[in-house]
């Protein structure tokens, strides 16, 4: 059984690698970050450990895939004691949902060096459709996808109970993300 | 004794001593009270803003006063005062001034370290000249910190000397910055 398992998983890994491109992500130089607005104090933090699969040719950039998974436990605020407080059930719940992610449904070329980007966007367990636009530039033999996505945070049930006030945290709050793949 | 009594400070010398004061005792106490509060919480968040918006007014009132100063000369400390006394209260007051400076400016730049610009009354954003910088942060909080224990020593010092010249030596000093008319 478990050798047929090992098959099968042997094999479907040769077709993937045979039938498309994954980028391989070069986590040093990407990031993702988030900035709220704190009583109108933008404050950005980024979000420590993620994970992101890039299937993309310049030359079919329609054919392009990606997925986002972020480790929302790893939002880094600056101080121990806030980060793991945003950990907690009336932000991101990490024990319960401790991933959010991006998984694009489509990406279409628009101009030079830009794409459209639409997929699914889930964060403590609610997913919503979302579409943004990218930008990729070579950078250094790989490629620099760049790109920012507003979001409501109550929209994710982000921000529970007192903190449900928006005067003191805004609702909208921008995700930030640069992703550098390569071969 | 005549002469002495219409010796005062001048009308906007006294106004912003105590102003300053007042928002020093203010700042400073809820600095203690806001660091207090575990995790965060709203009221901890609004703490923090109301704090940085008194640190930055007590910096603009202490400009303002250092250049009074520069233009008006206080009024002679009483003759009869000991020589080494009238040292110490201009060693204490040129240390007075540099702290209502450095206090200011070194939690600025500890709030700018940390990646929170300080947004002053909710209005507008204040500069920013450099950007976050955690290794930073970790080196000016206990210089913020520090600062202020110190600057707090000086107050002490500062308010029991005023006192003792108004109970012990009953000299007339502490009543040149009191408000109140002229004789």
């Amino acid at each position: 059984m478990k050798t047929t398992r090992a098959l099968i998983g042997a094999l479907l890994g040769v077709t993937l690698i045979a039938s498309a491109a994954p980028l391989k992500t070069d986590v040093a130089h990407s990031s993702v970050s988030a900035v709220f607005k704190q009583m109108d104090v933008p404050v950005e933090s980024n979000f420590k450990r993620f994970s992101a699969q890039i299937d993309y040719d310049a030359a079919h950039p329609e054919k392009a895939t990606a997925r986002v998974d972020i480790d929302t436990a790893s939002f880094d605020m600056g101080q121990a004691d806030y980060n793991k407080e945003i950990a907690k059930k009336e932000w991101f719940n990490s024990a319960q949902f401790p991933k959010a992610s991006f998984v694009s449904s489509s990406i279409k070329p628009a101009g030079a060096g830009k794409l459209n980007v639409t997929g699914k966007l889930t964060i403590k367990g609610k997913t919503a459709d979302v579409s943004f636009p990218l930008s990729v530039k070579p950078e250094g033999g790989k490629q620099v996808f760049e790109g920012q996505l507003p979001i409501k945070r109550l929209a994710f049930n982000v921000g529970e109970g007192e903190w449900h006030d928006t005067s003191m945290v805004a609702d909208e709050v921008v995700i930030k993300f640069r992703v550098a793949a390569g071969q | 004794m005549q002469a002495q009594k219409a010796q005062r400070y001048t009308t906007t010398a006294i106004v912003l001593h105590w102003l300053i004061a007042a928002l020093i005792v203010g700042a400073f106490s809820l600095g203690l009270v806001m660091t207090d509060i575990p995790g965060f919480t709203p009221t901890k968040l609004r703490y923090y803003a109301w704090h940085k918006w008194a640190g930055v007014t007590v910096l603009l009132l202490a400009a303002l006063r250092l250049l009074w100063r520069l233009k008006n000369r206080p009024p002679e400390l009483p003759a009869a005062m000991p020589a080494w006394q009238k040292s110490a209260a201009h060693g204490l007051h040129h240390l007075l001034y540099v702290m209502i400076f450095a206090v200011p400016v070194s939690g600025y730049l500890y709030t700018l370290a940390a990646g929170v610009p300080v947004v002053y009354f909710g209005l507008f954003q204040l500069p920013v000249f450099y950007a976050k910088n955690p290794a930073l942060a970790e080196i000016l909080k206990p210089v913020h910190y520090w600062l202020n224990m110190f600057l707090a020593a000086l107050v002490a010092v500062h308010v029991l000397a005023a006192l003792k010249h108004q109970f012990v030596d009953r000299d007339g000093t502490m009543r040149r910055m009191l408000p109140g008319r002229s004789t």
